[in-house]
């Protein structure tokens, strides 16, 4: 308001104009300086830490697993539970079998299972509610976003209990039921997963394989499968039919649910390997430059014709070869002398304004940003560049159709790579950045029982090493989980101490005393931290 | 032998063999192959089930994501050979004449999908007829195998009488065939013509069908049955109709208020807005307010512009980083002056085909139509949203929205501190 004289009647307009809402602070916003989200000024709790997309799940929703034994439920609810963790859904399995395995030490004979064995069913109703009180515990006060519940839970009465205590606590409920027929795969499921269970410790095969034939026989007379034309209709559902051939879905409740559907839809147990490795050293490794577009050194171009031989000798049935479409994966893939797809979402992370500096120029030209990187590498964005968060959400269909696909070779960058791992051996946020990816390294990927074998193969190629271990000084901040407002203040640096800068200078001169060695990776410590 | 050069395509700025100075041989894709033959889509359901409406929403969508889709409406083509209707009894089942004109579209129909699909480089066909007999779905389902496509059903079933006379209401009264009826002589006929169908109707079933890959949508998605799902096109597709729904809601596009570096003609960057922008800003929240929306969500992008805007709505937002404007790479924070004098190369390609453009070290109109598809899927499932987003971002989700091709994509007109309402009605 500029002159005094009119601002009586600017007033009064304005009041008018206020209305029903509240004009708050003129849009003052601050970039948050790990993630570079803008907020508002004014300290309302800002978004949690999770939010850089849709909001995916209100309130927590359990999900019910439901099926007579060995018809992967365990499998699926493992598998489900990985991907939503990766995808940054906080989830966790409660495999009521292994409460029952901790309150029943030694486990005898699928007599425990008879429907006429009072003594063993009170015991496992037990532990069921015992389950279902720490999935309570997870969901409202460990700040849980999925609970998966599995067990057989084939009685209409067993998941009216279920929905009960769901509908007391305000969760959702999803079932996913298991149903299969086939004996081959009954058999299979037993074979890879059964006969090694605790249960059957003590057994051989076939005594383990009769008396588990026996148990599941014990569920049979009192299955009531899922109904959703009737008895059912009413509930969020999803039957899996025959190990995927058939899906029958019932009232999709939300978008979560709605991708649970999708990749439940999109998993196969077809057995297959998947390759795993990154691009051929590059000219730009060789300069200790990070991102860019550079090509191929003299070496990188070595290791893609050892690695050509090496899918050959895999002797592999119909491999799809994926590269990224940075010319560097592309002229690894070139030398396979196979037909390559090249995915825009494979690119290296972006590393916005440090492209193509070394971590050198980076400490000296942003050294804030450099420090900010160490302490936490998994939600640190570049600026205008991007984050392993951005990443992660980037490769998603990447993961969906890599679940689609059987023999697979992925070429592409060591932070992707770090992703993709992750995602395949269920390491955490935390881990993810510091996953170990060399160069001229093949990880051989072979599902098996729940989760993922891994062989590293190197090519025996000399290369750089472009791995940076995780700094000890690094503060590592408060769980992520509970961190609500992301513009928490962060400690200073410790001052500069004049001995590791002498160790820094010895370091590099011993390096060049030696003509002709392999450039080190150029030591990453800042002075001090 | 030596690995092939590389050579980087000057206008999309993809890496490509060549071989003497030639471009190779495609060995290179790019992207997931969505398609190795060609897919045949068969509707299937009663009239006034949504099989049209199914139709086109899906044709939009594969449009869009670059899986280039047409259908074919056999009803469509009855109109164009039969040129005036007279009444349902066309439809009678012991017609014989209406029978074999029937036939004759349908086959017709199906010359034309042979033709898109085989020499005009189509790769989905969507063939909207009622298709209720198993012996018509065996008929189209050999004519697929004979020219090597893949076939999948997408069945409607609903017995939902509200909803059927909605249908009838929404898309058939202002039919051409009832151009010269009263609404309810329209209705009536309607409902005698659905009637001529349900004797011979055979739904697609889980014994007698358990070979052929399709989904049967009930209820309007209540539930659905999917079965042998058998390349990703068609997972996409499943996902896509699950997720859609036909609950009235209007979407709202917005660009953020004008910038400071608008005003300076500059493009990209993370400035923050003008004076005028904060106006537009505030604008807005009073025009939200007059709206009245029900649960209205509010989506941004993560640059500051669409966040100040949203600030003074005074409601929760979410931010996407996907929403982020187009990466003009080098050209980031420049005026398209500059850019013609830095990178004159650069501007003319750009003019050439500005929907496969890609900036260097920056993105494309098709780039960003692929970081989008999240974006839209989740428009789909949700009801009233508002998104406040950036030029080149709002064209591409206007496009998908209004069906516009990709060589109109770029030009589509989104001026600042202008608001479009969207609300879904009839087909469109």
């Amino acid at each position: 308001f500029s002159s005094p004289s009119s601002s009586r009647t600017r007033i009064k307009v304005d009041a008018e104009r206020k209305k029903t809402f509240v004009l708050k602070m003129p849009m003052e916003l601050t970039q948050s300086r790990i993630q570079k989200i803008w907020l508002p000024n004014d300290n309302r709790p800002a978004l949690p830490r999770r939010s850089c997309g849709p909001q995916l799940a209100n309130s927590p929703t359990v999900i019910v697993m439901v099926g007579l034994p060995a018809r992967g439920k365990t499998y699926i609810s493992k598998k489900l539970t990985r991907y939503l963790n990766w995808i940054g859904v906080p989830t966790k399995v409660f495999n009521v079998g292994e409460y029952r395995r901790e309150a029943v030490k030694h486990y005898s004979s699928y007599d425990f299972f008879r429907p006429d064995n009072e003594e063993a069913m009170k015991v496992r109703r037990q532990c069921a509610l015992a389950a279902l009180r720490d999935v309570k515990l997870y969901l409202t006060e460990e700040a849980g976003q999925i609970a998966v519940f599995d067990a057989t839970n084939t009685t209409r009465e067993r998941r009216g209990m279920i929905l009960n205590f769901a509908k007391e606590n305000g969760f959702k409920v999803f079932f996913i039921e298991s149903v299969c027929n086939d004996p081959t795969v009954v058999a299979t499921n037993v074979m890879e997963v059964k006969l090694s269970s605790p249960d059957y410790r003590d057994c051989n095969s076939t005594d383990a394989m009769e008396d588990f034939m026996k148990r599941i026989n014990c569920y049979q007379a009192s299955y009531q499968p899922l109904d959703p034309d009737d008895y059912d209709r009413e509930l969020s559902l999803i039957k899996v039919i025959d190990v995927g051939r058939r899906f029958l879905v019932n009232r999709v409740q939300d978008h979560i649910q709605s991708r649970i559907v999708y990749y439940l839809m999109n998993i196969h147990v077809q057995p297959r390997t998947i390759y795993l490795c990154r691009h051929g050293e590059s000219e730009f490794n060789l300069k200790g430059k990070i991102g860019g577009d550079s090509g191929l050194s003299n070496r990188g171009k070595k290791f893609a014709v050892a690695l050509n031989k090496f899918v050959e000798e895999q002797n592999l049935k119909d491999l799809k070869v994926w590269t990224s479409q940075l010319k560097r994966t592309i002229q690894t893939a070139e030398a396979l002398q196979l037909p390559y797809e090249q995915w825009k979402a494979l690119n290296e992370i972006d590393a916005g304004v440090c492209e193509e500096m070394t971590y050198e120029d980076i400490r000296e030209q942003h050294p804030e940003e450099f420090a900010l990187r160490d302490q936490d590498k998994y939600y640190y964005r570049y600026p205008s560049g991007e984050s392993y968060q951005d990443l992660v959400q980037r490769l998603e269909p990447v993961i969906m159709e890599l679940e689609r696909q059987e023999n697979v070779l992925v070429i592409c960058h060591q932070a992707v790579m770090r992703c993709l791992l992750a995602y395949f051996l269920d390491k955490s946020a935390d881990e993810m950045p510091y996953l170990k990816c060399p160069l001229h390294t093949v990880l051989k990927l072979t599902p098996v029982a729940y989760g993922c074998r891994v062989e590293s193969i190197s090519l025996n190629i000399e290369a750089v090493n472009t791995h940076r271990e995780r700094p000890e000084e690094a503060k590592k901040g408060p769980n992520p989980l509970m961190r609500r407002n992301s513009v928490t203040p962060l400690a200073s640096p410790e001052p500069t101490k004049k001995p590791r800068i002498n160790s820094f200078e010895e370091h590099v001169a011993v390096s060049s005393a030696l003509p002709g060695c392999v450039p080190q990776e150029v030591p990453t410590q800042m002075p001090g931290q | 032998p030596p690995a092939r050069e590389l050579t980087q395509n000057p206008l999309q700025k993809t890496w490509e063999p060549y071989d003497n100075g030639l471009p190779a041989g495609h060995s290179a894709q790019r992207g997931v192959c969505m398609t190795n033959c060609p897919t045949l889509i068969v509707m299937v359901g009663l009239p006034a089930r949504g099989k049209t409406y199914i139709s086109k929403k899906l044709t939009r969508y594969l449009n869009w994501i670059g899986v280039p889709t047409k259908e074919f409406n056999v009803g469509q083509y009855r109109r164009d050979l039969v040129k005036k209707y007279k009444s349902f009894e066309f439809f009678l089942p012991d017609n014989e004449e209406g029978l074999k004109i029937r036939k004759q579209c349908a086959l017709a129909a199906l010359n034309d999908v042979r033709q898109y699909l085989s020499e005009e480089n189509g790769h989905v066909a969507v063939f909207d007829a009622t298709n209720t007999t198993r012996e018509r779905r065996e008929t189209i389902y050999k004519f697929g195998e004979e020219n090597g496509y893949k076939t999948f059903f997408v069945e409607s079933v609903c017995v939902d009488p509200e909803v059927i006379a909605a249908n009838i209401v929404q898309v058939k009264l202002g039919s051409p065939d009832y151009v010269n009826c009263s609404n309810d002589e329209a209705t009536e006929d309607f409902m005698k013509r659905i009637e001529c169908y349900k004797n011979s109707y055979e739904t697609l079933d889980e014994t007698l069908d358990k070979d052929l890959s399709y989904i049967k949508i009930m209820d309007v998605g209540r539930s659905y049955l999917v079965n042998r799902v058998m390349d990703h096109i068609q997972s996409r597709i499943v996902y896509y109709l699950m997720n859609i729904h036909v609950t009235p809601r209007s979407i709202y596009l917005c660009r953020h208020g004008e910038s400071e570096l608008n005003l300076k003609g500059r493009i990209g960057g993370d400035p923050g807005l003008s004076v005028r922008g904060k106006e537009f800003a505030k604008s807005l929240a009073q025009f939200i307010n007059e709206q009245n929306i029900k649960d209205l969500k509010v989506w941004t992008s993560q640059m500051k512009r669409t966040i100040q805007t949203a600030e003074a709505l005074g409601v929760p937002y979410e931010q996407w980083k996907v929403l982020n404007e187009i990466d003009a790479g080098v050209c980031e924070e420049m005026t398209y002056e500059e850019i013609q004098e830095n990178y004159p190369l650069e501007f003319a390609l750009r003019d050439q085909d500005k929907y496969r453009y890609r900036y260097p070290k920056g993105e494309s109109y098709e780039d960003l139509v692929q970081r989008l598809e999240p974006v839209i899927m989740e428009l789909e499932r949700q009801e009233n949203v508002l998104v406040i987003c950036h030029q080149a971002v709002m064209r591409c989700l206007l496009a998908y929205f209004l069906d516009k091709p990709a060589e109109q994509l770029p030009y589509l007109k989104c001026p600042l501190h202008t608001v479009l309402k969207l609300t879904p009605v009839a087909y469109g």
